[in-house]
């Protein structure tokens, strides 16, 4: 990245640079950002475009492949901008800007604005795709095996790695000879050329493209193997055991002209529904597949309204800002605090108590997390033996909160302690000294000169602070993992911060309810810039930020 | 803080009465500022210590650590590599953290050169927006990102699930947010006379951007550089869910994954893990802590 500052062009052509492009209409403000062009700088943007371009191309043919042609519009427009924007000797802010916001663009507003659409969907566990895929879903899993069905004999096989690659079921037809490949997608023949077909069990040892499991390998899986089922035009298959498997036919069909699904065991039906994105009985039972539908503001008004949901929220919310303000506000008091104890002139080692105190901030905080939640341990925790303590940290719902906010002091202390300190070293000796000629107590020049001085300095940090652990996931999911939970309502513990409690509606154990998560991310959302936005304006450090 | 309130004036106190009481006057001084910093090393330290005698315990368990080392062996150090692909895991995150970390540094100082130097349509609201952005964590977003990524993984596999590129492009998205901010307002302080002047004398944009500004900001490059490593080698919930493989696994989902279910009987190997873990990010951290003084406060300062 080096480009010589007095390199030839620069150092001869300077003086005449103006006069050497008489014809081009320019103002000297904007020609003068237009500095000869160096031999280096331009091998340096050759190389760089064609590396846009070749990554351009790369992208292009799998887009191609899969008709994405919004994706393919996409790149297209990018990558034209790019060329445009970097030829072009304008929009010089726009060069600098232009790198960090595609990706910013691209990895976080584009997911962020999709989360925000899915609060208006009911999306989650049994409502993930289109009407069509439930439909098949439905039918798939009510497949019985009935007499006639045709019998395979099966390979279990994956594309990738034997332990987590997806499964394929290879299948072989000891009638006919034909072999087939089926997955979740659908049945496919293969060539008999390029599969290897045992005489003995008529089984399939080996096929082009495919990694056999063997028996070991194939039971580890067997729940997966047994949920997956092959979808076929008059039925499905499914596997019985790990080297059988059948054609059965569907239970279960959907019925346009009704808009239902019927039984023909048992004759029930299910009639869609489009407000819910279901199949319902007439007794109210609904089909777990369903699909994903626009729900509107159904999801903000149970956050709103509904007890189960609403009575965690405020609640999460009031110990959000409890934790919040509490992280920040003991880790600045104890930081500085000692920062204070240390700042001054006749203190000598305070070098060696530095590089000490702030061990806890340089060590990898997700281990040291983990290493306090076992210290908090009531059986073997170093907390309980070294004090001889018999207390159940986690159990009580004040005693978690305690020590949640006892880690974060740690954890966060040395990084006041060393902001303080550069804080403390740039107020001039002088202020102080000047209060106590004016008989001011010590107490009093603190609170009037010393504090003032160093709020002003650390407000931003503070306030940064706040945001950040407002939402500090990992705080809560290493230690206490949101609990302890009361025994009516395991969706929310005491110690739960409201970004942990939508982890778990998102992703936890219950069944995901995407929705209902990504509206409590937009409450989030709102609360942290509304407090972030009253607290910078309060510091009124605006005016200064824009100078 | 009423003892730091009242001791100054002891202070002065005994500074105006009969001298002789030297040793009372030294702790009324000095001494009590020593007793303050000794009782802040010992909270510092002492969880280290803990975790220092868990990794050289020779049983290896949570339930046979005392605070002080026990015995010394390095049996959980040669069982993590042993047992454990602790050694994949280690290179990934040095990888990926140091990868990622140099290039949104890189990133963030582009945007607040841009930010700093030119007076531009939308700057304002620009620099608000990303004030805004950085407030909603990207995590939240997580459903989103998976969804993108397993459409990403079908087409490109090279960035998909289970490889550092497609974690790398996701923690390039923060960059911006991150760190643009602080660095602004380090370029701030710069006085402007000096990139003018290099202009004048014919230096382009781009030459007063590498040769000037960049220089003279080495020590704010520092302090993010760090703090965006540091914040990468600890980011566990992206990449919990994006690493699935074992060998691809970073030091925190892998770690994580060592205690998740055998809480009490892998706990030495935990330890030593963290341990070697410690090791770059300390050693880095203590040669660059005067900077970090300086260079947080000075930002911040400014905005």
């Amino acid at each position: 990245m080096s480009e010589p500052l007095s390199g030839p062009g620069s150092a001869t052509r300077t003086p005449g640079r103006e006069p050497a492009r008489p014809g081009l209409p320019r103002s000297s403000r904007t020609a003068r950002n237009h500095a000869p062009i160096t031999a280096t700088g331009l091998l340096v943007k050759v190389v760089l475009l064609g590396l846009v371009a070749g990554i351009a191309l790369w992208a292009a043919f799998p887009l191609i492949e899969a008709g994405y042609w919004l994706g393919l519009g996409v790149l297209t427009v990018t990558t034209a901008g790019l060329f445009y924007l970097y030829l072009s000797r304008r929009h010089i802010p726009a060069k600098y800007l232009v790198p960090g916001t595609l990706f910013l663009i691209a990895f976080q507003i584009f997911p962020v604005l999709y989360t925000a659409s899915t609060a208006f969907t009911n999306f989650g566990d049994g409502h993930r795709g289109s009407k069509d895929d439930a439909v098949v879903a439905i039918q798939t899993s009510s497949v019985k095996q009935v007499p006639g069905s045709t019998e395979y004999a099966l390979t279990i096989a994956t594309t990738g790695d034997p332990a987590t690659g997806p499964l394929t079921f290879l299948l072989s037809d000891p009638k006919t000879k034909e072999v087939f490949a089926g997955d979740a997608g659908g049945l496919r023949q293969l060539d008999a050329s390029d599969v290897t077909v045992s005489s003995l069990s008529g089984k399939i040892t080996a096929a082009d493209g495919y990694t056999v499991l063997n028996i070991g390998q194939a039971s580890g899986r067997s729940d997966a193997i047994t949920a997956l089922i092959v979808p076929t035009d008059d039925g499905a298959i499914r596997s019985n055991g790990l080297t059988r498997a059948y054609e059965g036919k569907a239970a279960r069909a959907y019925d346009a002209g009704c808009d239902c699904v019927k039984d023909s065991e048992t004759g029930k039906t299910w009639t869609a529904d489009e407000k819910i994105g279901s199949f319902v009985a007439a007794d109210g039972e609904r089909l777990t597949q369903g699909w994903k539908v626009n729900v509107g503001l159904k999801n903000f008004g149970a956050v709103l309204t509904d007890p189960n949901i609403s009575k965690p929220f405020f609640g999460t919310l009031a110990w959000n800002f409890a934790f919040a303000i509490g992280s920040t506000g003991f880790t600045f008091l104890l930081g500085m605090a000692i920062a204070l104890a240390l700042h001054s002139p006749r203190m000598r080692g305070t070098n060696f108590y530095r590089v000490l105190l702030i061990l806890p901030y340089a060590m990898p905080s997700f281990a040291m997390l983990l290493v306090w939640r076992d210290m908090f341990n009531t059986d073997f925790g170093l907390l309980n033996n070294l004090f001889g303590l018999d207390v159940d940290w986690f159990g009580g719902a004040w005693s978690a909160r305690i020590a949640v906010l006892l880690v974060q002091l740690w954890l966060g202390y040395p990084y006041m302690f060393l902001v303080a300190t550069g804080a403390l070293q740039a107020i001039p000796r002088e202020l102080t000294e000047a209060t106590s000629v004016d008989g001011a107590s010590p107490w009093q020049s603190f609170k009037a000169v010393t504090l003032p001085l160093l709020l002003v300095a650390l407000s931003p940090l503070l306030i940064a602070s706040f945001a950040y652990n407002f939402n500090n996931v990992n705080a809560i999911l290493f230690t206490t993992e949101g609990g302890p939970f009361a025994p009516d309502n395991p969706r929310n513990g005491a110690t739960d911060l409201l970004i942990t409690y939508t982890y778990r509606l998102a992703f936890g154990a219950q069944g995901a309810e995407f929705g209902l998560a990504a509206t409590v991310s937009i409450f989030i959302f709102a609360i942290v810039a509304t407090v972030s936005a009253i607290s910078f304006r309060r510091t009124r450090k605006q005016e200064e930020v824009y100078s | 803080m009423t003892s730091l309130a009242e001791t100054p004036a002891a202070h002065r106190h005994t500074g105006r009465g009969p001298a002789g009481r030297t040793r009372n006057r030294w702790f009324t001084q000095v001494g009590w500022r020593h007793l303050v910093g000794v009782l802040a090393v010992v909270f510092s330290l002492f969880p280290i210590l803990f975790v220092i005698s868990a990794a050289l315990n020779p049983l290896g368990t949570l339930s046979s650590t005392q605070l002080l080392p026990t015995g010394a062996s390095l049996e959980n150090f040669t069982n993590l590599f042993d047992r454990t692909a602790f050694g994949h895991w280690f290179l990934n995150s040095l990888l990926l953290a140091g990868v990622a970390s140099f290039a949104s540094i890189f990133l963030s100082a582009l945007a607040a050169y841009a930010f700093s130097r030119m007076r531009f349509a939308g700057r304002r609201v620009g620099l608000l927006a990303l004030l805004l952005i950085q407030m909603f964590p990207q995590f939240l977003a997580i459903v989103a990102i998976f969804l993108i990524f397993t459409t990403l993984t079908d087409l490109y596999p090279v960035i998909g699930f289970n490889t550092p590129w497609g974690l790398f492009l996701l923690y390039m998205g923060g960059a911006l947010g991150a760190n643009t901010w602080l660095m602004k307002g380090f370029f701030d302080t710069l006085p402007k006379e000096l990139d003018e002047s290099a202009t004048m004398d014919g230096a382009s944009h781009v030459q007063v951007f590498f040769r000037i500004m960049l220089p003279l900001v080495a020590p704010i490059l520092a302090v993010t550089g760090l703090l965006a490593f540091i914040g990468s080698i600890n980011e566990f919930i992206i990449a919990n869910v994006f690493l699935t493989n074992t060998e691809s696994k970073t030091l925190a989902v892998g770690m994580y994954g060592l205690v998740a279910g055998e809480r009490n009987n892998n706990f030495g190997m935990f330890a030593a893990g963290t341990l070697l873990t410690a090791i770059p990010t300390v050693l880095v951290f203590q040669l660059l802590q005067r900077y970090i003084v300086s260079g947080l406060t000075s930002g911040a300062v400014k905005g």
